[in-house]
């Protein structure tokens, strides 16, 4: 069992979870993930750590809540209880002094990027971040991104903060601007890397993306998790989660994402049966 | 010798009409008047060869004879001398190839039944530990619900305490994996007066006896009291712990915390058949289909979270037990048909001969002869068929086995929309990889030095199917018997 020792509300839906995890906050390191279950009779659900803290044994998780059991995690609170996480699983992010390192994050894909952006500061990269949202309000860490960021550039789907359009749109801009890049991450929703991809691809710019392929136990004992990387079958949780974001076959992702969602549908709406509505856009 | 000999008993069976639309145990045990009618057929030669039969090296004579006296509890005491798990064994060993195959009786008449009457009396037994536990004043479930609690039960279902001595007591040992290599090994060292710390990746314990070998053939009531009997030997268990990733083998020895470390972490990385389409929605590796199903109880969906997708028509691909336990468990989650897809022939199915009978009675259809060429798209990214070549068979192979050649031209389409990939699993790298020194073969198999399963590092012993690739839960078994020995011997010379 692991403890919740903090919880924060970060937008509607958004949880940040400081949870005790002693042996994995020793060995974590930025890029990698844990698999974690609610309940006994919980899915496995893999979730990039957002960040570790050997001292107090504890490691940051960062949840949004899109079916029951992420639902189910929202309702956990200070002082209860994950029924288990397994980890630090994947590869690490591999991180290297090569100058210009530009962070594109989408939505929650903001809570991975942190460790990364913080290491790439680090090592004495120049990190320019490009954090994206459909709203104002669902821009979140902020004050953390802008912690670990030499410069930080906000888009808002509504223009109602920042650049007014997508992530990958800003991303354009900045290059035409002239800034020289020399590696860009990709955190976010797998539309939005494949367009960060497609930006970076033209400019010949080397880019890395984090991968959410479905996946069950996390260490590539089953392989659903199977992408297509440069022709090759690979499997994010283990070979991954990040690849080159200009080799993956992200249409397939996208494809395999949706197999369950009939079944995901059915789960999401009996809990909210039972929990008495959908509360997901109460405010 | 004048005595008739009664044909062999035969263990009752769910109907295949009931049975293939539930997930409860098919084989339904002996009684213990059956038991003892066959555990009578044993003539107690003197030559004992089922003995030699049996990697665990179980006394077989002598507990087949104590169930024939009907003292069952004492059976199960002497199997469980040799077996720490006999309820297990006595359900999923290939018992027709190994003791059985064996018996003197099985010259002229039927061979005696041991696999049944093994079964029957770990049965026997563990339904009275468990009344014996429900009396015993430790709290059970709260430790069970944490599983990484220390607990130690003074019950012992063999009705004896562990030994101690000083050499053994003073050791810690690391058993990584809980399957059934890890499980024996423990039990063994806790046994001889070890303190054993077990660690497994996944959230609950068994390996494969948990997330490959479905319900219907292996309860997982019987793999958790079987667990529960190497607890109550005082071994820790430590879950959602990945060797390798949240902790360095290396360290935990170099550190001084454990004097000893014996690797059991299975074939847990599935193969793939590598042609066109098998990306697609609806092909799933045996391995995901059936950790989905068993591990993570999608067959009860959705009162358990974890979703399984079953089209009506389904292919299997491959002819072993994993095959057959997947084609069986497609049946039980309503698909109408499902069909085993083999590039060879009958005769060299590698499944158990009970299991390709138990598939066939529920209404498993044998494709032989046929190999898988691409998988087809619906166009959607689902599958909607898959190419098949019909094969022939030439020379045989290195295998010994007729090597199987493509007919030209005669590809044809079978109408699916779910295909499992069953060909086999080869050694998980994650442990492997990360630890320094270990020396690896070609495949990624750990390579070991002695019959005991010695690594290239000192005190580090390997077992089961991440040293032999996948093979059987017995052969896991008794690998892990012999490390247990072996890392006995060193810890004694040693410290």
């Amino acid at each position: 069992m692991f403890k919740i020792v903090e919880k924060c509300t970060l937008a509607p839906g958004v949880h940040q979870y400081e949870v005790e995890a002693p042996l994995v906050a020793k060995s974590a390191r930025p890029g990698n993930f844990v698999v974690v279950r609610t309940s006994e009779t919980g899915e496995r659900i893999p979730l990039t750590i957002a960040g570790h803290n050997r001292e107090t044994g504890t490691i940051t998780l960062v949840v949004q809540e899109v079916g029951k059991s992420t639902m189910e995690m929202g309702m956990l609170e200070v002082g209860d209880y994950f029924k288990d996480v397994a980890g630090p699983l994947g590869q690490a992010t591999r991180i290297e002094k090569v100058g210009t390192v530009v962070a594109v994050a989408g939505g929650i894909g903001v809570a991975p990027v942190l460790p990364q952006i913080r290491a790439h500061k680090a090592i004495g990269n120049h990190v320019i971040s490009i954090v994206g949202a459909r709203t104002r309000d669902l821009l979140v860490l902020r004050d953390e991104v802008e912690k670990f960021s030499d410069e930080v550039i906000w888009a808002t789907d509504d223009g109602s903060l920042g650049y007014h359009g997508f992530v990958s749109g800003a991303l354009e801009e900045l290059i035409g601007s002239g800034q020289k890049i020399d590696e860009v991450i990709a955190i976010g929703p797998v539309r939005m890397m494949q367009a960060v991809a497609d930006v970076t691809r033209k400019h010949n710019i080397p880019t890395t993306v984090s991968l959410n392929a479905i996946m069950v136990d996390g260490t590539g004992m089953c392989g659903c998790c199977r992408v297509t990387v440069d022709g090759e079958v690979k499997f994010s949780c283990v070979d991954g989660p990040e690849f080159d974001g200009h080799k993956v076959d992200f249409d397939e992702l996208v494809s395999r994402q949706g197999f369950f969602r009939d079944k995901e549908q059915i789960a999401r709406e009996r809990f909210e049966a039972d929990r008495g509505g959908c509360k997901c856009h109460a405010k | 010798m004048s005595r008739k000999i009664v044909d062999r008993t035969e263990m009752p069976k769910q109907s295949p009409e009931a049975r293939r639309t539930n997930f409860s145990e098919v084989a339904l045990g002996l009684d213990p008047e059956l038991a003892r009618r066959e555990a009578e057929r044993c003539i107690q030669c003197k030559t004992r060869p089922c003995t030699t039969g049996c990697p665990v090296e179980v006394d077989i004579p002598e507990f087949v004879a104590l169930i024939a006296e009907g003292k069952y509890d004492e059976a199960a005491a002497k199997i469980k001398e040799k077996n720490s798990l006999p309820a297990i064994c006595g359900r999923v060993c290939p018992q027709e190839s190994q003791c059985e195959s064996l018996c003197t009786l099985g010259r002229k008449y039927e061979p005696v039944a041991i696999g049944a009457l093994e079964r029957f009396a770990a049965d026997w037994a563990s339904k009275r530990a468990v009344e014996k536990r429900e009396a015993c004043a430790g709290d059970v479930d709260s430790d069970l619900q944490c599983g990484c609690e220390q607990k130690v039960c003074e019950l012992d279902s063999r009705g004896c305490a562990p030994t101690s001595d000083s050499a053994a007591s003073a050791a810690r040992v690391a058993v990584i994996g809980t399957g059934p290599a890890g499980l024996t090994c423990a039990a063994d060292l806790a046994l001889k007066g070890y303190k054993v710390d077990m660690f497994e990746s996944l959230h609950d314990t068994g390996g494969v006896l948990r997330y490959g070998i479905p319900e219907f053939r292996l309860p997982k009531s019987i793999v958790d009291e079987e667990v529960e009997y190497v607890r109550s030997l005082g071994v820790r268990i430590f879950t959602n712990v990945v060797v390798g990733l949240t902790l360095d083998l290396r360290e935990m020895l170099e550190s001084g915390q454990y004097q000893a470390a014996f690797i059991a972490t299975g074939a847990g990385l599935p193969y793939f058949l590598g042609i066109p389409g098998e990306n697609l929605n609806g092909v799933y590796s045996a391995n995901e289909f059936l950790t989905r199903v068993n591990l993570m109880k999608a067959y009860m969906f959705p009162q358990y979270d974890t979703p399984v997708n079953i089209g009506s028509k389904v292919a299997v691909v491959g002819a072993g037990n994993v095959a057959m336990d997947s084609a069986r468990t497609s049946l039980r989650l309503g698909a109408e048909e499902v069909k085993i897809v083999y590039r060879r022939s009958r005769a060299e199915m590698p499944a158990r001969l009970e299991e390709i009978e138990n598939a066939e009675e529920e209404g498993v259809e044998m494709m032989l002869l046929a190999n898988p060429v691409r998988i087809i798209s619906d166009g959607c990214g689902k599958v909607s068929g898959m190419e098949c070549i019909r094969m022939e068979l030439g020379e045989p192979d290195a295998s010994g086995r007729r090597r199987p050649v493509p007919v030209e031209g005669s590809e044809f389409i079978l109408d699916v929309d779910t295909v499992i990939v069953a060909v086999g699993q080869g050694p998980n790298p994650l442990l492997t990889e990360r630890t320094k020194g270990l020396e690896l073969n070609r495949k990624g198999n750990i390579e070991v030095r002695d019959e005991c399963g010695a690594t290239s590092i000192p005190g580090v012993w390997a077992g089961g199917d991440i040293v032999t690739g996948a093979a059987t839960v017995i052969s896991a078994m008794g690998a892990g018997k012999r490390a247990a020995r072996g890392i006995d011997e060193w810890i004694r010379s040693k410290f």
